[in-house]
């Protein structure tokens, strides 16, 4: 067993030494076009960029998950709204047109006060009424549902650009590069998710969560006030998951199904770092962005996705409680 | 307005093949959550690997239909196997994550341009069906009594589509009411009680997902057999909620229980469809609020809201007993 535990952080890393190796054995045969070492070094650096913000979305599903053990099926709405609620404030004709940071400071607030009115509106009263999990992940279902064409009928099918940053001359970086707006997006998004792990470790609220989450019952015995903390982790979730739908936006295209879409891989990212562990959802996501981005080195690109998701169905048989996780072993 | 459009449209749904098709696929999951309770959050999966078979087997390969049956089974039990061996022995919820990751990676891959070849890719594959229909006993024309009326074809699709629907259901009944069944109900109140009488509950919930996706596998041939065609984004993850959907209104753990409720999702969906749109055009609803473009949204978006509610309110659906139901967790 003990062997195992480092079986997937070892793949993880060959996987991306891989290509490294691989370009040093294939060194200068390409003439023309850039060489496999620069294409594999850019697809690492679009691979972070996109791990971390699939993290920050992440985050949210992991801790609501360690929480309240619901495993909230709707958790990609809330990035399409995050990043729809931005476009609608930023570009739409209907909107006031504001700048895209303050819009995005709006995303975020709305995401959260939607997490808010979520906890309070539907679970709350579920958990009084003592409704089994698994119904609830199934209200969870209906609420994504719910959520998805309300935003399809408000949004609309087509996919569309923020006002600004949108085109942006690349800036180089040896034989790969990145625009001023990505570099941006992955370092704030890099400061998000310290900040995130700061807040765990070193505040109040930070310390009541994770002890909600390590054992619910004796934290309310403590005197910490459960469904505070619950609220807390879905407005923390619900913002996050609308900030990283701005960056996602901001970086790919805002689509009226793209939460959707990275919702597979978040839940990929959460299961690869443990499923309930807030790390682990980070570190899982960042594997995850960068198997997406690598596997275009070798595959076609329109297999990135199912890649990224079959790395899960991998993990699941050797490694079922991810890289950060606890065993618990219930069959 | 005209109420007799709308009533004859929702009627036409609700016994139409593609209720056939929903509620023989909701049948299989009936057997994995109702019975058993495995969250199979991909029975979409076992559709699309239904449906490709029978299509790829004859319109790629030029091979007969009954081996494109026998196909899409084979490929319905090799998922049912990839897709328990790592999870049954886990918590619930990792089956459910796992098995709508592998419905939607299934999805991607073959519409993929690497698979183009085989699959044709995002065109899909059409006109492998031609043996079914000169199968057909009706003649052409049109049939049917009061509002309702079906075309030979779609009628040959509904007859084949309700008897395996009734094949499917004498089967199950069988089952369920053997030592087989209370053994896997046993495993749906509680697990542990289920090993500690010395049954094998993995090998029980593997016989019931691969049961159950085989049924699902069939259905995907009867919807790819009505349409002529299958297309990667027909086999939206969506499908499988829906199939939650009505299966949760007619009642899980009852045999009738996915019966009704296709007819029901189906005739409602059908229904309020048409009535928003002859609101929208008769100008009870103005344009500005709901366009008819938006109306299949629209539609959807109450389908949301009605599985919220029903969840919430009447988790035993129509049918089902509320004893039986309350699914407690793990």
């Amino acid at each position: 067993m003990r062997h195992q535990r480092m079986l997937v952080p070892v793949l993880a890393l060959a996987l991306v030494m891989l290509p490294a190796i691989s370009a040093r054995a294939q060194g200068g045969e390409v003439p023309r076009g850039p060489t496999f070492s620069a294409r594999a070094l850019q697809a690492l650096i679009d691979g972070i960029q996109f791990g971390v913000i699939i993290a920050i979305t992440s985050v949210g599903l992991s801790l609501i998950f360690g929480t309240i053990h619901l495993i909230n099926f709707a958790h990609g709405e809330f990035v399409t709204i995050g990043a729809t609620f931005a476009f609608f404030l930023n570009v739409s004709a209907a909107g006031p047109g504001w700048h895209l940071i303050p819009a995005a400071l709006a995303a975020v607030v709305f995401g959260a006060l939607l997490g808010a009115a979520v906890d309070r509106g539907i679970w709350r009263p579920l958990r009084a009424r003592g409704t089994g999990l698994i119904n609830m992940f199934i209200v969870t279902i209906g609420l994504s549902l719910l959520l998805r064409h309300v935003v399809l009928v408000l949004y609309g099918t087509r996919p569309a650009s923020y006002a600004q940053y949108d085109i942006q001359s690349t800036v180089d970086l040896g034989p790969a590069g990145i625009t001023p707006r990505d570099l941006t997006v992955t370092l704030l998004a890099v400061l998000v998710l310290l900040g995130v792990a700061a807040l765990l470790q070193k505040t109040r609220i930070g310390t009541a969560v994770r002890a909600v989450s390590a054992n619910r019952d004796l934290a309310e015995a403590s005197g910490i006030d459960v469904q505070r903390v619950v609220l807390f982790v879905w407005m923390l979730g619900a913002g996050l998951a609308a900030l990283g739908g701005v960056f996602f936006g901001l970086v790919e295209i805002v689509t009226w199904d793209m939460g959707f879409k990275l919702l597979l891989l978040m839940f990929a990212g959460v299961i690869l770092g443990g499923l309930g562990s807030a790390y682990g959802a980070m570190v899982g996501s960042l594997v995850i962005g960068i198997v997406a981005q690598m596997s275009t080195l070798w595959f076609p690109v329109d297999l990135q996705y199912a890649w990224a998701l079959l790395v899960l169905i991998v993990v699941l048989l050797v490694r079922p409680q991810g890289i950060l996780g606890r065993a618990e072993r219930v069959g | 307005m005209d109420f007799s459009d709308i009533v004859s449209n929702a009627l036409r749904s609700g016994i139409g093949p593609i209720a056939a098709v929903y509620a023989l696929a909701a049948m299989g999951l009936n057997l994995h959550f109702g019975y058993t309770g495995l969250l199979n959050f991909g029975q979409v999966g076992f559709m699309l690997v239904g449906g490709y078979g029978l299509a790829i087997t004859v319109s790629t390969y030029d091979g007969p239909m009954w081996l494109g049956v026998l196909g899409g089974i084979a490929c319905a039990i090799v998922l049912a196997l990839l897709l328990g061996l790592p999870t049954l022995r886990l918590r619930a919820d990792y089956l459910a994550i796992t098995t709508i990751a592998a419905g939607e990676t299934l999805r991607l891959f073959y519409r993929s341009s690497w698979a183009e070849p085989v699959t044709g890719g995002v065109f899909g594959l059409q006109r492998f069906a031609n043996d079914f229909y000169a199968l057909n006993p009706f003649e052409p024309g049109s049939y049917g009594v009061w509002l309702v009326r079906f075309g030979s074809r779609d009628l040959w699709v509904m007859t084949v589509g309700w008897t395996l629907v009734l094949l499917a259901g004498i089967l199950l009944a069988l089952l369920i009411h053997s030592p087989w069944g209370r053994v896997i109900r046993s495993i749906r109140e509680d697990e542990v009680a289920g090993r500690s009488l010395g049954k094998n509950v993995y090998a029980y919930k593997m016989q019931s997902l691969v049961l159950g996706g085989v049924i699902g596998a069939v259905a995907g041939m009867m919807q790819a057999i009505q349409v002529q065609s299958v297309n990667p984004d027909s086999y939206d993850p969506a499908v499988t909620f829906f199939l939650y959907t009505l299966l949760v209104l007619g009642g899980a753990g009852r045999i009738l229980g996915p019966v009704l409720g296709a007819i029901l999702f189906w005739f409602v969906l059908s229904f309020l469809d048409s009535a928003l749109r002859q609101a929208i055009n008769a100008d009870y609803i103005s344009p500005d609020l709901i366009s008819t473009s938006e109306v299949g949204a629209v539609r959807f978006a109450l389908v949301g809201v009605a599985l919220m509610l029903l969840v919430a309110f009447r988790p035993q659906g129509i049918l089902g007993s509320r004893k039986e139901m309350l699914l407690s967790g793990r």
